[in-house]
């Protein structure tokens, strides 16, 4: 009897060590499937699943794919980020949905010394001797610029701002404020409200009252309508301005009318169908809305699950340089993975042709962002 | 700040305070019945957002599972009890009352929805979807722990919300929703324009709090119904019957909580998670009106509403932080100045 239960325990433990035996990459993906952040957070996921369809293998090496939901909360993503590196022995981490929590993610990175990939946009990494983590998004600075280029562009001068009270509004207030010398804006409100406030009315009649000629929102989803609701119920007659944050169709059910005529700048991909041919970006994010619509049997809209689809991108461009040199599931590996991140060149994606290097963050430029306009319910390319 | 803006603060206050005051009634009737501070409320107001949402875009709403789900666990709990107390010859009463009521609403909607009904039926739709949950929750939740410290119940009722939260994700989905509004009359007021919506909320919230006060003051219902809150031992010698002056509390909050969701639909997005925040400034407001007055909880929560408004103009990352810093000094002063009622001694 006792031979018995010892033999079977055996083969148990046999069958949870194999895995560790065939030497797969192992991707610790995190995203916010619920909390706050779900709206973002479930696009997120979905493009990784797509992603892996697209390309499930490596250099003939199988990639096993584990993701774990953070809540929108950055201790749980501090969590999932532990035990996705200590127990689970990822090769690399990608997330998640919300900036702060990404944040928090990359400091386990960098503290436990795993490659990441980050899909929210951070604006300055925990400080750590070495560099662990890269971020796929445009970053807001840029995505801030674009849109402030159109401004001098379309002839405005004053422009009120009004945005989410997290990082995301700080990044894009800081990002307008640092716009403002080169393309001879002011931004003359700083307004914030959260996602679940039931009313913006203060603040837009704060931002009314400093004359803008236009406004930037720096929400994001659905709940980046309100303003633009208020604005319209108030009277505005003058422009609206956005980032990629707001592109998803429940933005455009919700806003309607009001929303009517916003200009956003978005990565290439939002209005893939309408770039000429010779842009970089068109055949690889059809090749995406493809394999995006073959996954989940839904047409793809939204620039979130694509930033997911460019990270996959990128591990996987730099796996098949750093699987020259050393092994899946060693420390070696993961070295190797983050300096071939480190050295991309040149690499398309949906949004952005990606460069990266040592020291920073994004690897992007300016022909990652388009700008976009809202007419009649559609985005339209607006170059 | 000039007087115009004022004005438009002022009104804007009061539209949201209206809305925290009718979940502020809710959550004071609740109260006073059961001993329960009931979290969930703000959520049920949401969930009627979210219902009306799904119902305007001819989708059925989660709420429909939800309610199937609740009235077999809720049967389910009711058969065994009865059983354990030898009451079988009640058997069938509790499944009208648990089963096939509930599931018979599920099906008139199911019904409805084919053949594309008008507004008001999608309104009354949603209502009638949505009612039947917290009494439900009450049966499964709350029931078996009725005589348990307020604490007990409160530290249920939080986790019951953050329950309820998971379920509106999985029902409803991440998205926000914003319904058509009611109306699309808008008058001026000493020069500054006022919605139809508006004033819709403002009357739901007056029209409420005086009929409950008087429900409660002058009928016999209702006195029964508060001596439960005294005392449930002792009313249970009076022959009135606790847990059935819950249900009738526990439905008469949702009907409450039901029209703030629809009122709120069409003047902001509602989330699945919105209904905390409600819920906890209608919190604030009914603890202003030391949880125990109608007239008090609604006052306390349009104050809380112009507060918000207020404090929004002058410092809009700081509004939430204002709002809640607003309970220490109520709270001192209501320890302060009430006597205390010795509710918590063994019986």
């Amino acid at each position: 009897m006792r031979q018995k239960t010892l033999g079977l325990l055996a083969l148990v433990a046999g069958v949870f060590a194999a895995p560790a035996a065939q030497a797969d990459i192992t991707i610790g993906f995190v995203t916010s499937l619920s909390g706050n952040g779900a709206s973002i957070g479930i696009p997120y996921g979905r493009g990784i699943n797509a992603a892996y369809e697209y390309k499930k293998t490596i250099n003939g090496e199988t990639i096993r794919l584990i993701q774990l939901d953070d809540g929108s909360d950055p201790s749980a993503a501090t969590r999932n980020a532990r035990k996705l590196v200590e127990e689970e022995k990822v090769d690399l981490l990608i997330g998640t949905a919300t900036t702060p929590s990404t944040i928090a993610m990359a400091a386990v990175a960098s503290e436990l010394k795993v490659p990441m990939i980050s899909i929210s946009p951070v604006g300055k990494l925990p400080d750590s001797p070495e560099q662990w983590v890269v971020a796929v998004p445009q970053p807001a600075s840029l995505l801030v610029k674009i849109v402030a280029d159109r401004m001098k562009r379309d002839g405005m001068k004053n422009i009120g701002y009004i945005g989410f009270s997290d990082a995301w509004g700080d990044l894009v207030y800081n990002g307008a404020k640092a716009a403002e010398p080169t393309d001879d804006i002011k931004v003359q409100t700083n307004e914030r409200y959260a996602r679940t406030d039931t009313s913006v009315t203060a603040q837009i009649l704060k931002v009314m009252a400093a004359r803008p000629d236009a406004v930037l929102i720096g929400g994001s989803g659905t709940q980046g309508a309100l303003p633009l609701i208020t604005l319209s119920e108030r009277g505005f007659k003058g422009n609206t301005y956005g980032t990629v944050a707001l592109v998803n169709p429940d933005f455009v059910t919700v806003g309607g009318k009001a929303a009517e005529g916003i200009q956003v700048s978005a990565g290439p991909v939002i209005v893939a169908e309408q770039l000429p041919d010779e842009h970089f970006a068109k055949k690889i994010a059809l090749d995406f809305r493809a394999v995006y619509q073959k996954t989940h049997n839904i047409p793809t809209t939204d620039g979130f699950s694509a930033y997911s689809f460019d990270a996959w991108l990128i591990f996987a461009n730099a796996a098949e340089r750093a699987l020259k040199t050393a092994k899946p599931g060693t420390t070696e590996f993961r070295t190797a993975l983050r300096d071939a991140i480190l050295s991309t060149k040149e690499l398309p994606g949906v949004h952005a042709v990606y460069n990266f290097k040592p020291g920073a963050v994004t690897g992007v430029d300016e022909r990652s962002l388009v700008v976009v306009r809202l007419t009649g319910g559609v985005w339209k390319y607006a170059p | 700040m000039t007087s115009d803006i004022a004005a438009i603060l002022g009104i804007d206050g009061i539209a949201t305070g209206a809305v925290y005051a009718l979940v502020a009634i809710g959550t004071v009737l609740i109260f006073t019945v059961t001993r329960v501070i009931f979290i969930p409320f703000g959520d049920i107001a949401a969930f009627t957002a979210l219902t009306l949402a799904a119902l305007d875009a001819k989708r059925f709403p989660g709420t429909g599972a939800l309610v199937v789900v609740l009235a077999c666990l809720a049967t389910l709990i009711e058969i065994i009890s009865l059983i354990r107390n030898g009451d079988t010859r009640l058997l069938p009463r509790a499944l009208l009352f648990y089963l096939v009521l509930p599931l018979a609403v599920v099906g008139i909607a199911w019904l409805t929805m084919r053949i594309d009904p008008p507004l008001a039926v999608r309104l009354v739709l949603a209502l009638m979807l949505i009612t039947p949950i917290a009494p439900l929750l009450d049966r499964i939740v709350f029931r078996p722990i009725a005589d348990g410290t307020v604490l007990l119940l409160l530290t249920v009722s939080v986790a019951l919300h953050f329950a309820l939260v998971g379920l509106g994700l999985l029902f409803f989905g991440p998205e926000g929703v914003r319904t058509e509004p009611l109306t699309s009359l808008s008058t001026e007021f000493a020069g500054v324009l006022i919605s139809g919506q508006t004033m819709l909320i403002v009357i739901a919230a007056l029209v409420f709090s005086g009929l409950l006060y008087l429900f409660f003051d002058f009928t016999l219902v209702g006195k029964s119904l508060r001596a439960t809150a005294v005392n449930r031992t002792g009313s249970r010698l009076m022959g009135i019957r606790p847990a059935r002056a819950g249900t009738i509390a526990y439905l008469l909050g949702s009907l409450m909580a039901g029209v703030s969701g629809i009122l709120i639909a069409p003047v902001n997005t509602v989330f699945y998670d919105s209904g905390f925040l409600i819920g906890l400034k209608a919190f604030v407001g009914a603890i202003v009106g030391g949880m125990t007055s109608y007239p008090g909880a609604a006052i306390g929560a349009v104050g809380v509403g112009i507060l918000e408004s207020f404090a929004s103009f002058q410092s809009s990352a700081l509004k939430d932080v204002i709002v809640f810093s607003l309970l220490i000094p109520v709270l001192i002063w209501r320890s302060l100045a009430s006597l205390h009622s010795e509710e918590e001694i063994e019986e």
